[in-house]
């Protein structure tokens, strides 16, 4: 579905992904972790297409496209989807305004009649239920005024309308609550299928508890230096990241 | 037909003479008077320069150096359809229609005056309700440092006046559309407003500035509104003049006790606007939302001149306003609010948005506090900024493309003035007139020519 090679991208002039690879096939769960710094947020960045971070070198297929010749919303129509970070506050735009001019408009690029009020109404219901979200949140404007834990929730319910092929979760876990964070989890596992993959950046382990990963990796200055099974997870929680590094090194040395 | 008159060889003066002859009014003494005082005092004024504090951002040399004919008698013949996107859609007014200054019976429609209210033109007020129109007629609109006021109190030529007698709930907006058609000059109309709401009365009143071609004109207005007590009235100033047109407002409005006034501007049009709203809450309990939009581009200044004067104890006042500037022009809001000595638990809050969608667009914002109570709220506060990039990025992601992505966060932004604006009618033709506008940025069909 999704392949990475050779990924260089700078910011502002300096080097931050240096040389990444990634593969990831339908119905996978990727979880990459590392240390700040070590150009997490870039690479889910890079993939919805913020024109401010220059891809110097290398390629991103997407179902067999070229995803870097594409603007954001071609990527998004296209079924790519970033949960952010930080996601951003719009003063006068309802929630249910942008999600449903969203969904519209990718149904529109695959061809699709756009949904009638009745229906997006319906399913927005049906969605917010999942995510345990109170009804005022779909009248308010987009993220302002709401908590951390609503604004990430947001992130998840948003997903969880607009179905994409794919999608990355940058750092959704920072600053929840135990509560919040479970009902993130649940949002994403309900999603997972055999068509669909995630890529699941985090700082933490913890999240991993919740949305258990078929793959870590760990990403260290720019690049992927050890890929595993979700017990290399466990792993960076003991030991931390430095021993990767050292690892690393000693290959690059021999 | 008409009267010319420019700057030059005391040009006001002698075309005040000529237009004095057959002015509304003339053969009443108090009248001819109030004139007098009016052209002496523009002639002592002259007109304002930068070197004036309230004028510094603004500069009215292309005003100044314009030759202006008065159209007199023979006025031209519109066809109702030219005006009908002027209207309303599904809003029954009472409605004036002023064609180049002159009161047109034919295209006004006074069909549902309740019984006891008086609309009609100011020049048939003179006529029939002297008395009235001597008791209020410029006793509020100050004009002995306001030259573009004392112009209008010599010029006055007609208007819309409006008497609401105690206790009326009006039921449908008056609409006083002011419409300059095609000329190969460049006219000067006057126009006059007097609304007075008596006590325990409920109104609302629409001025609306339009034009038929775009040619060079100016609009010089003066309002008047005397809102009695416990009284609520809506005014909304919606300003679609020619892109080369010059248009002077002052509305001046005297609040009684817990009297409550919503103003609205929508400014639009114009190539160098200033709009003067100046309330002053006289009576206890007072309750003032002044709130307004102004969207510029090409060349256009628009300069927006609050005067919120609070002279009694326990008044509240708010005023909003944003401002959306694009293309080379420019824009000042001037916030000024006066607390006067007896004016305790005042509570009086003033926010201006500045949103610039281009780089060579400039915004003035100058918020001017003056306090002489000692037991007051005030706060003001003024944003200047360009459109959140990340907030177009957040949208695009989402699947929405950059254009739409765009028009939304305008629309949100524009938006947030127009939703205070309770008619639902008058606020649905608002939002069209920015949807147009949006369009025609779309488009790029703005000239950029400098119209001065």
């Amino acid at each position: 579905m999704l392949e990475i090679r050779n990924l260089h991208v700078n910011v502002a002039d300096q080097e931050i992904l240096k040389g990444l690879n990634l593969k990831v096939n339908a119905g996978e769960v990727h979880s990459i972790m590392g240390p700040n710094g070590s150009g997490k947020s870039t690479l889910a960045q890079v993939l919805a297409g913020r024109a401010s971070y220059e891809v110097t070198e290398g390629e991103i297929i997407f179902e067999g496209k070229d995803l870097l010749g594409l603007a954001p919303e071609e990527r998004a129509c296209e079924g790519i989807f970033m949960a952010f970070q930080y996601p951003v506050e719009i003063p006068g735009v309802a929630n249910t305004y942008l999600l449903r001019e969203a969904l519209n408009s990718i149904r529109k690029y695959r061809g699709l009649e756009p949904l009638k009020h009745v229906e997006f109404a319906k399913l927005a219901k049906e969605k917010m239920g999942i995510m345990g979200m109170p009804d005022n949140l779909l009248k308010r404007s987009v993220n302002e005024g709401f908590s951390g834990g609503e604004k990430k929730k947001n992130e998840i319910f948003q997903m969880e309308i607009l179905e994409p092929k794919l999608a990355i979760l940058d750092e959704t876990d920072s600053g929840l609550d135990i509560d919040a964070l479970k009902v993130v989890a649940d949002g994403v596992n309900a999603l997972r299928n055999p068509e669909r993959a995630f890529v699941v950046i985090t700082h933490y382990q913890r999240l991993l508890d919740y949305i258990v990963p078929d793959f870590v990796h760990v990403l260290v200055d720019g690049r992927i230096l050890k890929s595993g099974g979700k017990e290399l997870a466990f792993e960076l929680e003991d030991r931390g990241y430095g021993w990767v590094e050292e690892e690393a090194g000693k290959a690059v040395n021999n | 037909m008409g009267i010319s008159f420019s700057k030059e060889d005391d040009g006001y003066s002698k075309g005040f003479e000529e237009f004095r002859k057959d002015a509304p009014g003339n053969g009443m003494l108090w009248m001819e008077s109030l004139r007098e005082q009016g052209i002496r005092k523009f002639s002592e004024l002259g007109f304002p320069t930068p070197e004036n504090e309230d004028w510094r951002f603004t500069n009215v040399t292309p005003i100044a150096r314009t030759t202006f004919t008065i159209e007199k008698n023979g006025h031209k013949q519109v066809a109702p359809e030219a005006l009908s996107r002027f209207m309303f859609p599904k809003l029954k007014t009472i409605r004036l229609v002023f064609i180049d200054g002159t009161y047109s019976p034919a295209l006004s429609d006074l069909s549902d005056i309740p019984e006891g209210v008086k609309v009609m033109s100011l020049d048939s007020a003179l006529e029939s309700d002297e008395g009235l129109v001597k008791k209020y007629l410029s006793k509020y609109a100050d004009f002995s440092e306001e030259a573009f006021t004392a112009l209008n109190t010599a010029f006055m030529q007609d208007g819309g006046f409006v008497h609401i007698p105690r206790g009326t709930m009006l039921k449908e907006p008056v609409h006083l559309l002011y419409v300059t058609g095609k000329s190969d000059k460049a006219t000067i109309t006057n126009p006059r407003n007097l609304l007075v709401v008596e006590d325990n009365c409920k109104a609302e009143v629409i001025e609306h500035y339009v034009s038929l071609d775009e040619g060079v004109y100016f609009s010089n207005v003066v309002t008047e509104l005397i809102v009695g007590e416990n009284s609520s009235v809506g005014h909304y100033m919606i300003e679609c003049e020619s892109m080369k047109a010059f248009n002077v407002s002052t509305l001046r409005v005297e609040q009684g006790r817990s009297s409550n006034i919503r103003s609205h501007s929508v400014l639009l049009g114009g190539a160098i606007v200033r709009n003067n709203v100046h309330p002053v809450l006289a009576g206890e309990g007072c309750d003032s939302l002044i709130n307004g939009l102004f969207m510029s581009t090409g060349r256009q200044h628009m300069d927006n001149y609050m005067k919120v004067e609070h002279a009694s104890p326990h008044c509240d006042s708010r005023q909003f306003y944003n401002g959306v500037l694009d293309g080379r022009s420019r824009g000042v809001f001037h916030g000024r609010i006066i607390v006067h000595k007896d004016a305790q638990k005042t509570d009086a809050k003033q926010t201006n948005r500045n949103l610039l969608l281009s780089d060579n667009a400039q915004i003035d914002t100058k918020p001017q506090l003056e306090i002489y109570a000692d037991d007051v709220k005030c706060t003001h506060g003024a944003t200047i900024g360009q459109m959140d990039e990340n907030a177009v990025f957040y949208l695009r992601s989402r699947g929405i493309n950059e254009d739409a992505a765009r028009e939304i966060l305008l629309g949100a932004f524009t938006s947030g003035t127009l939703e205070s604006i309770q008619i639902e009618e008058i606020r649905t033709y608002c939002e069209s007139l920015v949807a147009e506008w949006f369009a025609r940025r779309k488009g790029g069909t703005e000239s950029d020519n400098d119209p001065r």
